[in-house]
């Protein structure tokens, strides 16, 4: 799983039939340091993350092993809005003083 | 499988029914010579293990499988514990 920050939303009107209601969001990726990394994804979104939420996110065959991405195309899909997070007994990341 | 050492945690209230109870770690992913290699990565715990640790990972879809829950999306989840590792 990877870190990322809720950045925006995806609308595609025309797609695979089955991936008909199936919410995108737009992630950013993270550091464990809490810094904004290039990298980007398109995840489906089962926990209707707000923007500016961080996420944990899963990518690959594992993507479809949720109820609203099972056996269709997706390979990316937000699983967790993460709280808080501590790298080497360090507190880097706190969702409510983020949102503060 | 890697070897990876535990670096921290990630706690997450909302998350998918298939997590519940389930631990989330941040691993360090190690070369052979125990160095870090590479961007750190979220990984479900499946071995009760914790910071500091020496383990192996995994990723993948068949990081699903140790898992309580089996349909659940992990793709990265601890598999052991390392006691020790040798090379000549």
């Amino acid at each position: 799983m990877k870190l990322a920050q809720v950045a925006g939303t995806v609308v595609a009107s025309r797609k695979d039939p089955q991936m008909e209601g199936v919410p995108f969001l737009l992630l950013r990726d993270l550091t464990v340091e809490n810094k904004p990394l290039k990298d980007y994804v398109v995840a489906a979104d089962p926990m209707g993350a707000d923007r500016g939420e961080v996420v944990l996110y899963s990518t690959g065959s594992s993507a479809r092993q949720t109820q609203i991405t099972k056996d269709r195309p997706n390979d990316a899909v937000i699983l967790a809005v993460v709280d808080t997070w501590e790298v080497g007994g360090k507190v880097v990341y706190v969702k409510a003083e983020a949102e503060r | 499988m890697k070897l990876g050492r535990v670096i921290g945690t990630v706690v997450a209230g909302k998350k998918l029914d298939a997590f519940t109870g389930e631990k989330f770690l941040i691993i360090q992913p190690l070369d052979e010579n125990l160095q870090p290699d590479g961007e750190p990565l979220v990984a479900n715990d499946t071995q009760q293990s914790g910071p500091g640790q020496l383990v192996t990972y995994i990723g993948g879809r068949e990081a699903t499988i140790p898992m309580g829950e089996p349909f659940n999306p992990s793709d990265a989840a601890v598999t052991g514990i390392v006691d020790e590792v040798e090379t000549p």
